[in-house]
């Protein structure tokens, strides 16, 4: 007898659990904000789950994802975990973050 | 009033933080900048985190100062393991919070940078972890590896130059290590926003033996050893061995002991050496100066004072049944734990090693008496002027100790025994002299103290044997205004007075 591999209700490969660190209102952060609810808007509507984590707030939980640059994107799922350093300007750069473009071919 | 604030007018010097260092306080005049980065460079295994680690462990459990480590190159359990083998195991104090483990993580692969970002993310850790335990002391090791996850160069630039202020005003003593880099002290150039403090590691191999050094490279506001200083680590941590010595401050002490011969002792005053002090036997192969040693080391333990004794040359078993044939028993002493011999050839290991192993085994067994024989092979593992300054160094500490220390050394040139390439002498109080001359087709054993220091000795150069009761003197036959050795003054002596007396006056040809 086999043992069924461990899944997970959100394991639907299209569905994106999002975490976006920031610390406090600054310019940068709420750049960030509006880039990736942009983002969101057209590429992943209604399959995405957003927590924004002020880290002045809640400063312990800069650990547990690894946060040393600010603002920063943290896709927990699809696995494996992504990481978006910036306020996310760059939207070229973020969808290839988010393996929502593909990586670019050498040119 | 005016007249306590002029004489409170002296300058203030840099307040300090005491690393609880063995030897590296002494160099710091104290220890690093209090509320100030000192930066830590070196290239890879030469020492920094231990360093580092040591810092803050010896700061949290002595000065009751806590600190947090941030590690950006081990994980916190490969950090915790390699720790506890040096017995600097973090976890414990970790736990009672007295120090805040973090381990700070950027891994490339999963990065992608898309627009301007700054590094508030490692301060609010930083700040968190401080304010978790209430640090006074923080360490980054190594922080420069943030550049080869990030790739925005300028911006990890300016942001560094920002945590490091950030430190100062956060009044926490740091030390940020970084690898050495080509030409400079650190890849990425950290000694241009670290400037209060620099301190450089090096661990280099010189004729197939590794040694440690350590260099203050710069201290603003403070005199400084500038010297490079040889350091070790060893399952107790690490000690630097300042060139400059422990200073000479020690108490002494106007007690004798015996030298184990008593002709010995009555050259030296009738009392023998001086507690406390050093005492140099030097002479070229199989003059004796193992035997003069286990004669000092046996009398002490006669004494019922404890012996530790270093042998670079010869085993244990073979020192005991040596000196067994002339007469000297050692098991006994060695059975009741009065006496310990410490083995070792001293290429083993570094002189580091040895010195950790000397200095360690003398503060556990708090022995009385000391012998290192031979001292010249010490040279085997280091440059004299190592050898010069670890001695330098050890003496002090035995001194320190007011714990008599005999050394031998071997000499090449029989004739100037003066010349021995370490030049050790002046660390000594006493100095004796074994030669073994060759002469009228016979080898004659003499002996003689060359100095030594606040007693009146004999000056005279006399002739002894090894027998199978001992070392033995002979007395000093004078004939024709020179001092007979051997067969001659055996022949003298065994000639009738009258004899003697009508050689003396013999009309000359």
């Amino acid at each position: 007898m086999k043992a069924k591999p461990r899944r997970k209700k959100k394991t639907d490969p299209e569905f994106f659990d999002l975490r976006l660190y920031v610390a406090g209102q600054t310019a940068r952060s709420i750049a960030a904000l509006a880039n990736l609810q942009r983002i969101c808007d057209e590429h992943l509507e209604g399959r995405y789950h957003l927590e924004v984590i002020d880290l002045l707030e809640r400063p312990q939980l800069a650990q547990g994802d690894q946060i040393v640059a600010l603002p920063t994107l943290v896709r927990k799922l699809p696995e494996p975990i992504r990481k978006l350093v910036g306020d996310l300007s760059d939207t070229e750069r973020a969808l290839v973050g988010l393996d929502l473009r593909p990586r670019a071919t050498s040119r | 009033m005016a007249k306590t604030a002029t004489r409170a007018a002296p300058v203030q010097a840099v307040p300090k933080s005491p690393t609880g260092i063995q030897g590296l306080d002494e160099i710091t005049g104290g220890g690093l900048p209090r509320g100030r980065p000192t930066l830590v460079c070196g290239g890879p295994g030469c020492g920094k985190t231990i360093l580092a680690m040591e810092f803050l462990i010896n700061g949290a459990k002595e000065f009751d100062e806590p600190g947090v480590f941030l590690s950006f190159e081990e994980s916190l359990d490969d950090l915790a393991i390699n720790f506890a083998s040096l017995g600097l195991d973090p976890r414990p104090l970790a736990a009672r919070k007295k120090l805040a483990l973090d381990y700070v993580r950027v891994e490339p692969t999963e990065i992608q940078e898309t627009g301007g970002y700054d590094l508030d993310g490692l301060f609010i850790r930083l700040d968190h972890a401080i304010d978790s335990v209430g640090a006074k002391r923080v360490v980054l090791d190594t922080i420069e590896t943030l550049f080869s996850g990030l790739s925005d160069t300028r911006t990890l630039r300016s942001e560094l130059r920002r945590l490091f202020n950030w430190l100062r005003t956060k009044g926490v003593t740091a030390i940020v290590t970084g690898e050495r880099g080509d030409g400079r002290l650190t890849r990425h150039g950290l000694e241009e926003y670290i400037t209060d403090c620099v301190i450089l590691l090096d661990h280099r191999v010189v004729d197939q033996n590794a040694t440690r050094r350590l260099r203050v490279v710069k201290y603003r506001g403070s005199t400084h050893g500038a010297n490079e200083s040889p350091f070790f680590i060893d399952e107790s941590g690490l000690s630097v061995l300042p060139i400059a010595s422990l200073g000479l401050q020690h108490r002494v002490t106007p007690g004798r002991l015996s030298t184990g011969v008593s002709d010995l002792d009555d050259m030296l005053g009738s009392k023998g050496y001086f507690r406390g002090s050093s005492i140099l036997i030097s002479g070229s192969a199989g003059t004796g100066k193992t035997s003069l040693a286990g004669h000092f080391a046996g009398a002490a333990c006669g004494r019922r004072e404890s012996a530790l004794y270093f042998a670079f040359e010869e085993s244990a078993a073979q020192i005991v049944r040596n000196l067994r044939s002339i007469g000297l028993d050692l098991e006994p002493w060695l059975r009741k734990g009065l006496l310990q011999i410490h083995a070792a050839r001293p290429t083993t290991s570094g002189l580091e090693g040895h010195l950790s192993a000397m200095h360690r085994l003398i503060e556990e067994k708090k022995p009385r008496v000391v012998v290192v024989d031979p001292i010249s092979n010490l040279i085997s593992v280091g440059t004299s002027l190592e050898v010069k300054a670890m001695l330098a160094r050890l003496i002090d500490f035995m001194k320190v100790k007011e714990t008599t220390a005999l050394f031998t050394s071997l000499t090449i040139d029989d004739a100037h025994p003066e010349g021995t390439d370490i030049g050790i002498s002046s660390f000594m109080d006493t100095w004796v002299v074994l030669r073994n001359i060759e002469m009228n087709g016979e080898r004659t054993r003499t002996l003689d103290v060359v100095k030594s220091r606040g007693m009146a000795h004999s000056n005279q150069v006399r002739e002894f044997v090894l027998t199978s009761d001992g070392l033995k003197m002979f007395d000093v036959v004078r004939h024709d205004g020179r001092v007979l050795i051997g067969s001659e003054r055996a022949a003298h002596a065994s000639a009738p007075a009258a004899s003697r007396r009508s050689s003396k006056r013999a009309p000359r040809p």
